[in-house]
């Protein structure tokens, strides 16, 4: 269970916490599985997505989530609100309470924003970490989680043995921050691979292994995990072209033949097709990246509901 | 006579001698074992006498932002922390890079008349880093500058740094450099390191301070003239300096309080009351900080006095500014750490804190005891124990990361020009006029 009320950081949750909201989200699956997809579980009650950056997927996929248990969902953008007048955090966050919000779902570009909003006594809501910053984004890495259990269900309950890689930005990335958490929590071997630009100083202390050489690593991963490259780390010296960006970290045919039979690709979305991922491996059979979309919503669905305290999880879907 | 004239009875000095001091006319008129005289008297048993403390960085915020501090609520800040001297920051706005704006703050503080308020003049004009400002003219001026700081950003351009040195030695100037790379810095929010890594906070790499640090001391001994270090954080930084000072290089160097204390590990709630430029650093600069301001190769401590209004404060980490409110704590951050662990003796208190930054800045009326000075002065109980409470300060602001710690010693009286100004922990209305 999520003691603290919040879904800040991967460190809310034990082990068996995260063992919790992904079985909730596997209960959840099998529920809404057939014609019914909506439960009355958070009936009346209301949570907002308090987006500072744009984010359509992960707002669509919490608004989905939200509404499949019946809740009703105030969506707040930054963009043409009060926010870009100079309204503060502070202030936007109460405002939203006193409408009747009892969960906010946060992404800010600055790290711990959702922290701040759980912790400064602001507010009295639940807060859901959508995303700040660089620093985490806890619904990601437990709807991987959800996803590699899902194909190797022989690691149900320890994921000792999976090793999984994750390719790219981790210095900018609350993706990685957060799955290389949860995913090592969970017994996974995870190893982080860039070019040393893109790795985090310090990173030594986290549990997990650095490599700077793809080709090298590609044959042992059980799943592979593209994270986005954003063009503008070329201006910032971070590597000197796409290309030579591409040639050494981009996830090809050549390297896609080279994993294991059972290895997947995973990407968190949105793709730059062609630099760090090409066409034909995420198109391939392999790719597990829609996957990645649907579960999203169902762990969304367990988090949302485990937080407000549902009223129990009905045995079969009922019409609402 | 003045209001003020007193005997102070049986006073321990920093050297553990105990006499009677008596204060006639604003000044010092006769130190000795026993003075009989029909003036008050002031019971000095148990309690020491320093000469008032000296900052060399301090944010008054005055012209532009009295919102957060002005003179005046600066001066009884200062006053309440022990301080007869305070330097003011040229980061106002208007920026303080002529004679007419540090002559306006200079005469605020004259008119709040608690403490010396020395303005500190702009190297470059509007802080921009790009032309000098008129150095001369704000030494030549009525409150004659001889302190020139950019503070808040970095001279980093190395032509305009050496031109900025040469030029001040013509009337016996300094330079305080802000020591920060601005393009190893771009976006900073914390120390780099394992905890910035973690928290996802854009790293502020040590190296981005010790690089100038490094580059400056040798610009500053090609031209042959004198450079101030401000708030130096970082071990490589502190044993820079060491080495220039071995090589018998003209560096001084200052250390603050919340720099001795913090460490960075203080970021891990994203609150940003520990948000501050520089940032606070590791352990391991905390104890080499230490361990130079014992052995001198950091010469002072200055406060850094930065207040900023509740709303900088109370938002997210980015968005806050950076800075701490210093001068009501420093003397007892700086006892508690330093004097009460056995780091460092008075004597040694009172050179990096009134002597030596007197000294630096050509404050010839502060840092010393002795007939016939300025009364400059102040009693404190060197180990009355007090929890700081942000909702006391005499700052405007309340941006201070000591609240409710406790700490050792505290400062009891102070006298400005033999004037009263604070007595027993409160100011009393006084001035000088």
């Amino acid at each position: 269970m999520i003691t603290s009320g919040h879904l800040l950081s991967i460190n809310d949750l034990t082990r068996d916490g995260a063992f919790e909201v992904l079985d909730t989200a596997r209960e959840l699956s099998r529920i809404t599985d057939g014609a019914i997809k909506k439960l009355p579980t958070l009936r009346g009650r209301t949570v907002v997505n308090l987006f500072f950056e744009d984010s359509t997927r992960t707002r669509l996929s919490f608004e989905a989530a939200a509404k499949r248990l019946s809740a009703d969902v105030i969506n707040f953008s930054a963009k043409g609100s009060s926010v870009s007048k100079g309204e503060s955090l502070k202030d936007t966050a109460q405002t939203l309470e006193a409408m009747g919000a009892e969960l906010v779902i946060v992404r800010h570009g600055s790290s711990g924003a959702a922290a701040r909003l759980a912790q400064s006594g602001w507010i009295k809501s639940h807060v859901v970490n959508a995303g700040d910053g660089m620093h985490e984004h806890p619904t990601q890495a437990l709807l991987d989680a959800y996803t590699i259990r899902e194909h190797f269900p022989e690691h149900d309950r320890d994921f000792t043995g999976l090793r999984i890689g994750i390719v790219g930005d981790i210095l900018h990335s609350r993706v990685a921050r957060s799955n290389a958490l949860l995913l090592t929590s969970l017994g996974a071997q995870v190893v982080l691979i860039a070019p040393p630009t893109l790795i985090p100083i310090g990173v030594s202390s986290w549990p997990v292994e650095i490599s700077y050489d793809l080709d090298a690593e590609i044959e042992s991963l059980d799943a592979i995990m593209m994270l986005r490259v954003q063009s503008e780390r070329m201006n910032d010296a971070f590597f000197p072209s796409e290309r030579e960006y591409a040639r050494g970290y981009g996830l090809g045919a050549e390297r896609v033949n080279a994993m294991k039979e059972r290895a997947i690709i995973m990407h968190p979305g949105p793709m730059n097709r062609g630099l760090e991922i090409s066409a034909s491996s995420a198109d391939s059979e392999r790719s597990v990246i829609l996957e990645q979309v649907s579960n999203g919503v169902l762990v969304r669905m367990a988090v949302l509901y485990l937080l407000m305290g549902g009223t129990a999880i009905p045995t079969e879907g009922v019409l609402v | 006579m003045s209001s003020s004239d007193i005997v102070l009875k049986e006073v321990r000095l920093a050297d553990s001698e105990v006499v009677d001091v008596e204060i006639r006319g604003g000044i010092i008129s006769a130190i000795s074992t026993k003075i009989t005289s029909d003036l008050p008297t002031l019971d000095g048993r148990g309690v020491l006498l320093l000469p008032g403390l000296v900052d060399l960085h301090t944010h008054l915020r005055e012209p532009g932002k009295e919102s957060s501090e002005t003179v005046l609520s600066g001066s009884q800040a200062a006053v309440k922390g022990g301080y007869t001297a305070v330097s003011a920051m040229a980061n106002t706005t208007p920026v303080a890079d002529t004679a007419g704006v540090v002559e306006q703050v200079a005469r605020l503080g004259a008119k709040a008349g608690l403490c010396d308020v020395f303005p500190i003049g702009a190297v470059t004009v509007g802080l921009l880093g790009e032309q000098l400002a008129e150095l001369s003219a704000m030494a030549d001026s009525a409150a004659g500058v001889r302190i020139f700081s950019d503070d808040g950003r970095c001279v980093s351009d190395p032509l305009l740094m050496r031109r900025a040195l040469e030029y001040v030695k013509s009337f016996n100037g300094v330079i305080a450099q802000h020591a920060q790379d601005p393009i190893l810095t771009a976006g900073a929010q914390m120390n780099e390191g394992a905890v910035s890594s973690r928290l996802g906070l854009q790293g502020w790499p040590a190296i981005a301070e010790e690089s100038i640090i490094a580059r400056d001391i040798l610009l500053a001994n090609y031209v042959q003239s004198r450079l101030h270090i401000c708030h130096l954080t970082t071990k490589g930084g502190v044993e820079i300096v060491r080495w220039a000072k071995s090589q018998g290089m003209a560096v001084t160097a200052e250390v603050t309080p919340h720099h001795l204390l913090l460490t960075e590990d203080l970021a891990e709630g994203y609150d940003p009351i520990y948000k501050v430029n520089p940032p606070l650093r590791t352990q391991e600069d905390v104890e080499a900080l230490r361990e130079g301001l014992a052995d001198g190769t950091i010469d002072i401590v200055a406060t850094d006095h930065a207040p900023h209004p509740a709303e900088d404060k109370d938002c997210e980490w980015n968005s806050a500014a950076f800075g701490m409110t210093g001068l009501e704590t420093a003397f007892s951050v700086v006892n508690t750490v330093m004097v009460q662990s056995g780091k460092m003796d008075w004597e040694t208190l009172v050179e990096r804190m009134s002597a030596k930054p007197a000294e630096i800045g050509g404050y010839k009326d502060h840092g010393r005891i002795a007939v016939g000075s300025l009364a400059n002065l102040i009693l404190v109980d060197p180990t009355k124990q007090w929890k700081v409470d942000r909702s006391k300060m005499l700052s405007r602001s309340y941006n201070t990361p000591f609240h409710d710690l406790t700490f050792t010693g505290e400062v009891l009286h102070t006298f400005y020009r033999g004037v009263h100004v604070m007595r027993d922990g409160q100011l009393t209305g006084l001035k000088h006029e």
